[in-house]
């Protein structure tokens, strides 16, 4: 097969018809969005109005237009170039991929819920079949890189293939303002997406904007924009972490209820506690199985002084002062539990954290005044712990800040953001200093780390209670966000982050050793199956699919360090080549 | 020749994995300012006593004394006192970098704890100035230079081992020892590590080199030990050890004829044999 270009996609057909293929395809879909696409209104979100988009098609329109962009950027339209640095094709394919999948499960999900495909009106039918001829033109493009030399490749190695590109060249310097404002525009860009994802109202509408969401940033790593971004980042670090503070601390108020806020310091709290794991697993590499407890402990100890009138202790301190005992008592549980077991090598560790997990759990049952004695109320919890009132500024009331109105959950949404920013302050230092490379160093390989002078479990036990510490920070603001400390929050698995599991996979799923890692995987796994709820039967199967699904394809996790980036990567060059 | 005390003094070390006594009753001296080598075929328990002398092991028998005082079965403590190693089978931190594993080298040289990494004072700044400092020296010296950013695992065979001589000289030692540093290299690479190494001494620090390539031994060691099944067979310069009769017999397995450049000959095959598997089993614990 001598025919076969060097640039031949999988589906063999010259640039010029392929071009026109997508590109139809993708404005026949971004015109079905202005047609209704279904008669009544029963299916949430209204698309039977002609004129606009509603609902599920807004997603749709907003793929449909990215395709189209990239279409025509691949035809070296002026002023589209930037779109895609290392090339179009791959990016338009996955646009093209995305806008389909949430096309389909639309249309799919309007005819399982209403009883039928014939509840689709004719604008269904185009989009259903503009969103296909856009995927089929796009995998008739030409690939962005030529086939490796050899025998002409198969469909299958054809496919593959249409996905890979080459790493940008780098990008001409510019000035410095512009730097700053292309990342404040990454920031704003990323605020709107995740806002979006965090008001979508029901399930459908998530599940469709998860589906072009997952597309569009694989698409943004395919085209090289993320590693343009990320080259900006790494150029402005201090700028880039105030900005996604500022960013984050803008979060509440771009959202329209309570819930949402809610939703939203619930999940500050699971990637706050996930990001103390990440000093533990990431730095030191110690598989700490029962993480949660910590947090548990920090909740329980600022629970009991909080002055909440359940509370055994009696006493009412200060926030400062509760904070440190919440700190304190994790710190000393981690000691207690790391000095036995830290000695130890191996998969020990991972044991004698998950046994202590459970115990802590059990214990806090126990102490209920008939099985033991009566400290932590049992399985009622610790309840009623008042709001903080920290120099006269009520948590629980609502305030007015600079125009915007700041209810109860916006309050400790703030401070929780405190906590988080300690604790990202606190890995950067850490990681980057001769500690952090211990850390590392132990993780890597432990018996040359102890020949090079590394006194393995004394910088072992550090890492143990600094993360320890952490997750207690993080439990005294918790304990005061949901008002009450019960034993069922701290288990090792359940369907409700933070639990010991889910805070591992964060880690693991976002990207161990990173700061943006566990915070993403933390996002996600409290986001999906908050929005999920009606898939309730096959989330964990869900869950376990996905996460094998990603270890296979990347394992280094959603977001890679510049170490793991080339650890899993062979063919990467190595930095500054 | 022994004017100044010795610098490490190995008395009756003995090792035992159940019932194979890999090292038997080991006498070994290093003065300062000496290269010594350790010679012997494989399995001959040449690592098993690195491993002795630097802690990985616990001796079953027997005391290592490093200027006087007698070292505890730690590695990070006998690191400490002023013993640095590499390994045979290159044990670096692949997915640091190679500046990240020199600086990791000068963990015990080093104060800072986590409060001052928090804080980030003067003093923090001062300390990692002076260690990157210090590490770059390190990598010029050894021939890394400009190689400080890349990823250990991906340089090339060589320069690993370089790296690993580079971190262990992290540590300001008073001896180094050597586990093999130039198997797998070719000629070229070879006499450059004969190079650094002599220019190791020359900075006042004592060399412990374990190897196979005769030439290296020869052109370099003030004196040589033979180990032939955990027990030290012959002892002496470079030349007597060459011209035993015993020695040659071990390298060979059988005594025979005698002529002249059989050694020779078993040298080259051994050496041979072992370039051809640069990675053996790993034999230090996990
Ligand atoms: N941890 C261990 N447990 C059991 N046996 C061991 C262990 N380490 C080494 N041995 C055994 O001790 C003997 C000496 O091994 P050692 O690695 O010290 O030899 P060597 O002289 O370094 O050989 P080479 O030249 O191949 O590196 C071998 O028979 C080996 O199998
Ligand atoms: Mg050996």
């Amino acid at each position: 097969m001598t025919t076969l270009a060097r640039h031949t996609p999988l589906i063999p057909l010259p640039a010029g018809p392929a071009r026109i293929i997508a590109a139809t395809g993708a404005a026949l879909t971004l015109a079905s969005t202005f047609l209704p696409w279904t008669w009544t209104t029963a299916f949430p979100g209204n698309l039977t109005v002609t004129g606009y988009p509603g609902g599920l098609q807004t997603i749709t329109l907003a793929g449909a237009a990215l395709s189209l962009l990239h279409v025509l950027a691949a035809h070296r339209l002026r002023g589209l170039r930037w779109l895609a640095p290392t090339g179009t094709t791959a990016p338009t394919v996955l646009l093209a991929l995305g806008t389909l999948a949430t096309t389909w499960y639309t249309l799919g999900a309007i005819a399982r819920q209403l009883g039928g495909l014939v509840n689709l009106e004719p604008g269904g039918l185009l989009a259903a079949a503009g969103s296909l001829l856009a995927l089929l033109g796009a995998l008739a493009l030409p690939t962005d890189l030529p086939h490796p030399d050899g025998p002409a490749p198969g469909p299958l190695r054809r496919l593959r293939h249409t996905f890979t590109t080459r790493r940008p060249h780098p990008a001409a310097p510019l000035p410095a303002w512009a730097d700053l404002l292309l990342i404040a525009a990454a920031f704003a860009l990323g605020l709107l997406l995740f806002t979006y994802g965090v008001d979508a109202e029901y399930g459908e509408l998530f599940v469709g904007y998860l589906l072009l969401t997952i597309a569009g940033l694989a698409a943004l790593g395919r085209s090289g924009l993320t590693a343009r971004l990320t080259t900006l980042t790494a150029r402005h670090r201090t700028l880039t972490l105030t900005a996604a503070l500022l960013t984050a601390a803008c979060f509440p108020l771009t959202l329209t209820n309570d819930t949402y806020t809610n939703l939203a310091t619930s999940i500050l709290i699971f990637a706050t506690v996930a990001l103390g794991l990440n000093v533990v697993v990431g730095l030191a590499g110690l598989l700490d199985l029962g993480y949660v407890a910590f947090l548990g402990v920090g909740a329980y100890a600022a629970a009991l002084v909080s002055g909440s009138p359940e509370s055994a202790a009696g006493v009412h301190f200060p926030f400062w002062a509760a904070v440190l005992t919440g700190i304190g008592a994790s710190l000393v549980f981690g000691v207690l539990i790391g000095a036995p077991t830290l000695r130890l090598r191996g998969d020990y560790l991972a044991i004698v954290t998950l046994g202590f997990g459970e115990i802590f759990r059990i214990t806090m049952l126990n102490l209920n005044g008939k099985t033991g004695p009566d400290i932590t109320n049992g399985s009622m919890g610790i309840p009623n712990i008042p709001d903080l009132d920290i120099g006269g500024f009520n948590f629980g009331d609502t305030h007015d800040l600079l125009g915007f109105t700041i209810g109860r959950f916006g309050n400790y949404y703030l401070l929780m953001l405190l906590a988080t920013i300690a604790v990202v302050l606190v890995f950067r230092r850490a990681a980057d200093s001769r500690i952090g490379r211990a850390w590392v160093a132990i993780r890597e390989d432990e018996t040359a780390a102890t020949a090079m002078g590394i006194n393995a479990f004394r910088l072992k036990l550090l890492a143990f209670a600094l993360g320890a510490a952490l997750a207690g920070l993080a439990g005294t603001v918790q304990s005061h966000v949901i008002t009450t400390a019960t034993p069922d929050q701290y288990q090792f698995a359940g369907t409700v982050p933070p639990n010991s599991a889910f805070l591992l996979a964060a880690v693991i799923l976002g990207g161990m050793g990173t700061i943006t890692g566990p915070v993403v995987g933390a996002a996600l796994l409290y986001l999906i199956p908050n929005k999920m709820d009606f898939m309730q039967d096959y989330q964990l199967l869900l869950f376990g699919v996905a996460l094998i699904l990603l270890m296979r394809f990347r394992p280094e996790g959603l977001v890679a360090d510049r170490r793991k980036q080339l650890e899993f990567h062979d063919d990467a060059p190595p930095e500054g080549a | 020749m022994a004017a100044t005390p010795p610098l490490l003094t190995a008395t009756g070390v003995t090792m035992r994995f159940g019932g194979l006594t890999a090292v038997h009753s080991c006498d070994l001296t290093v003065h300062e300012r000496q290269i010594v080598g350790l010679i012997g075929p494989n399995g001959a328990g040449k690592t098993t006593l690195f491993n002795c002398l630097t802690g990985l092991y616990t001796p079953t028998e027997g005391t290592v004394t490093y200027r006087g005082t007698q070292l505890p079965a730690k590695p990070h403590l006998v690191t400490q006192a002023g013993i640095a190693r590499t390994f045979q089978n290159i044990r670096l931190f692949p997915n640091m970098t190679v500046l990240e594993n020199v600086l990791v080298g000068r963990h015990t040289r080093t104060k800072e704890g986590l409060f001052s990494a928090l804080l980030r004072g003067p003093r923090f700044r001062r300390a990692e100035t002076a260690s990157a400092r210090r590490a770059h020296e390190l990598l010029d010296f050894t021939g890394l230079h400009g190689k400080a950013d890349h990823l250990a695992r991906n340089l090339p065979y060589g320069e690993q081992r370089k790296l690993e001589i580079a971190r262990a000289l992290a540590s300001d030692p008073g001896l180094l020892l050597l586990d093999e540093p130039t198997a797998g290299m070719n000629p070229q690479e070879t006499r450059a590590t004969e190079q650094l190494v002599l220019a190791i001494r020359d900075q006042g620090i004592a060399v412990l080199v374990i190897e196979h390539d005769m030439r290296f031994i020869f052109n370099l060691c003030d004196h040589v030990a033979v180990l032939v099944q955990g027990e030290k067979l012959v002892e002496g310069d470079a030349h007597t050890v060459q011209r035993d009769e015993r020695v040659v017999a071990a390298y060979l397995g059988t005594p025979y004829e005698g002529a002249p450049g059989q050694a020779e000959a078993a040298e080259v095959e051994a050496a041979e044999t072992h370039a051809a598997t640069p990675h053996p089993e790993e034999n230090e614990p996990r």
